[in-house]
């Protein structure tokens, strides 16, 4: 039996404080197919000091964290807005 | 409906001259226009602030305002509008946001520019970076505000 393994790449950009915390903009990464928001934030929020709450887009939508991506998706994280 | 993200120091009343110069002279139809203008001040949580960076989400920033103002336009019979937002260093008494709007009546401009600036707070990927005497740090949002957060 063959197995293929199957990665996908996303863009994940990061705002304000929490690029603060995690210490870059954005980054590609790859990510394997049923993987969610919450996945990659665990992900890139481990070992970082960030400890308030987060809020996620994909593709310039906002999602729940147990939305799947999709290969070639943007997901962003950032807190929450504050502009006006 | 117009709508620009502005990385530099405006002018909202000269803006808002210019365009109804030049996209509102043929609506003889408009009888009510209501203005909100937001600028920056020099206190906030008990601290002088001595300027502030504000950051955005390109693209998603801009598809959202479209998204607020659509709703507000149907909503209240809007016939036009505008939304005007600062990013980079702003200064104290410098312009953030103009928001007008006309309308055949005044009170579906009042209704129309209120909405459009709540849904702008709550859901605009803006962000605000404080500088004050004891370093920077960033805006908390107004905790009256729409909870669009995910906790974590």
């Amino acid at each position: 039996m063959y197995h293929s393994l199957i990665i996908m790449v996303i863009v994940v950009k990061y705002f304000a404080s929490i690029s603060d915390a995690i210490g870059k903009a954005s980054e590609k990464i790859n990510i394997q197919p049923g993987v969610t928001a919450d996945d990659v934030w665990s992900d890139v929020s481990k070992d970082k000091k960030y400890t308030g709450k987060v809020m996620v887009a994909v593709n310039h939508e906002y999602v729940d964290m147990n939305y799947p991506l999709n290969d070639h998706d943007e997901i962003a994280f950032f807190p929450p807005v504050t502009g006006g | 409906m117009y709508i620009e993200i502005i990385n530099e120091e405006f002018d909202p009343w000269q803006k808002l001259v210019e365009y109804k110069r030049s996209q509102l002279k043929d609506k003889t139809n408009i009888g009510a226009c209501s203005v909100f203008l937001g600028t920056m001040r020099d206190i906030n949580s008990g601290d002088t602030i001595k300027s502030m960076e504000l950051q955005h989400y390109p693209d998603m920033t801009e598809s959202y305002l479209e998204k607020i103002v659509d709703s507000s336009t149907k909503k209240f019979k809007i016939i036009d509008s505008i939304v005007l937002h600062r990013v980079g260093l702003v200064t104290p008494s410098d312009p953030i946001v103009l928001v007008a709007t006309w309308s055949e009546h005044r009170d579906e401009a009042f209704e129309a520019t209120r909405q459009i600036m709540e849904s702008l707070k709550s859901e605009a990927p803006f962000w605000k970076k404080e500088s004050t005497d004891k370093g920077f740090r960033w805006v908390e949002p107004e905790t009256n505000q729409t909870d669009n957060t995910s906790e974590v």
